[in-house]
């Protein structure tokens, strides 16, 4: 729901990285907090616990100038990863322009995954918003750790696909990110799309923009 | 994305003749309550207009606080069988906040001090929050009549601006 405010002539969108607990979600914005230009920066918050969880959210807002004489911003959002924080989580989602999913890649952590992205799913649709309708990419993170699963393996769990219905977006559609992958293919003679997807390893920055720069281009899209 | 669309989230705007009757309604509450400063924040977290003294603090961290807040309360009063909380206190030392919803959507912060009390400010506030309730009632509507877009060439000049700031 971003919001266009003619008379402060603004643009401003929110952007929310959602995920399993202890998952990467703040060391992204960590890292981008880190590396942006200073004058593209606002103060970043944390609500988190003495031990550095996330109890309600990060936040950071990120410039990107003028554009066609509007000032436009992305305002970066984390949500607390922990089961238990689920009504602090669902608050942040409301308003939401796009979404990043940041899985952990660790095998031991794939039913915590796919249980963060039902419950994103379902936290949604308590909003009135469908998550295959909005700007939404996944982040696979931790690939540098010995204990990380394949790719295809998290894809089949994580991102299997929805059903494409509108028969006009029924084309064989390549990932332009994965040679010899498709974002929209036929699978068993039904069409189905997958969110694009990116790897990384927050701790050191790998990825990190590329998931940023991915989303944030699918939500000003969704501006023209 | 619009009111209409698929996804179920509506983007919103906020026009220039809507700024000057908000701008209009807060001056007046400001010199009839004798508080510092209004302002009107969404309840996504963005600072939609200031009126009265500036202020020296971050207006973006301001904003999604003030939202966080209030969404937290509004969860909190629901865990006691109340639909809503409709209006917050803080109370400083020197410095006090009061907060009021407003039409469900964006959230009315009067910033004080001790130049006046609370009760005046609450005494005060509403009649501005009835003026800004009718307000922003019909700039939803008005939303929900047709579609805000952005001029032609903003994706793509925005496109070329992501990439420069965040291609590392």
């Amino acid at each position: 729901m971003s919001m266009i405010n003619y008379a402060s002539r603004e643009i401003n969108c929110k952007l929310v990285y959602y995920g399993p607990g202890l998952g990467g979600k703040t060391t992204n914005l960590e890292h981008v907090f880190s590396k942006i230009a200073p004058t593209a920066k606002g103060k970043m918050i944390s609500l988190a616990t003495e031990t550095e969880r996330t109890l309600f959210f990060d936040f950071l807002p990120v410039d990107l100038g003028t554009i066609r004489g509007f000032k436009t911003r992305f305002h970066l959002y984390t949500v607390p990863g922990q089961v238990y924080y689920n009504a602090s989580r669902k608050l942040i989602l409301k308003g939401v322009d796009g979404v990043a999913f940041v899985a952990d890649s660790q095998i031991e952590r794939m039913e915590a995954n796919i249980e963060s992205m039902q419950n994103l799913y379902s936290n949604l649709a308590e909003h009135g918003y469908d998550l295959t309708q909005i700007p939404f990419v996944i982040q696979y993170n931790k690939r540098d750790l010995p204990n990380a699963a394949p790719i295809q393996e998290l894809q089949a769990a994580i991102n299997p696909g929805w059903p494409v219905e509108d028969v006009t977006r029924q084309r064989l559609t390549p990932d332009p990110l994965h040679e010899g992958e498709f974002l929209i293919e036929q699978v068993d003679g039904h069409w189905v799309e997958r969110a694009p997807y990116f790897e990384s390893v927050a701790t050191s920055g790998d990825g990190v923009f590329d998931t940023l720069k991915a989303l944030s281009k699918l939500v000003i899209k969704t501006l023209g | 994305m619009t009111g209409q669309d698929r996804t179920g989230a509506s983007s919103w705007s906020f026009r220039e003749e809507d700024s000057r009757r908000i701008t209009s309604i807060l001056n007046e509450f400001l010199q009839v309550s004798r508080a510092r400063t209004a302002l009107i924040v969404d309840r996504n977290g963005q600072m939609i207009a200031t009126v009265g003294e500036q202020t020296a603090f971050d207006p973006l961290a301001f904003a999604s606080l003030t939202a966080a807040d209030f969404s937290a309360n509004d969860q909190l009063a629901r865990l006691i069988g109340e639909p809503e909380f409709g209006s917050l206190f803080h109370q400083g030392e020197k410095d006090s906040m009061y907060l009021a919803d407003i039409a469900r959507r964006v959230i009315l912060v009067v910033l004080f001090d001790n130049q006046t009390t609370l009760g005046l400010v609450k005494l005060r506030v509403k009649s501005a929050v009835g003026s800004l309730n009718h307000v922003f009632i019909e700039m939803q509507a008005r939303e929900e009549a047709g579609a805000n877009r952005v001029e032609s060439g903003f994706v793509g000049d925005a496109e070329d601006e992501i990439d420069r700031l965040f291609g590392e």
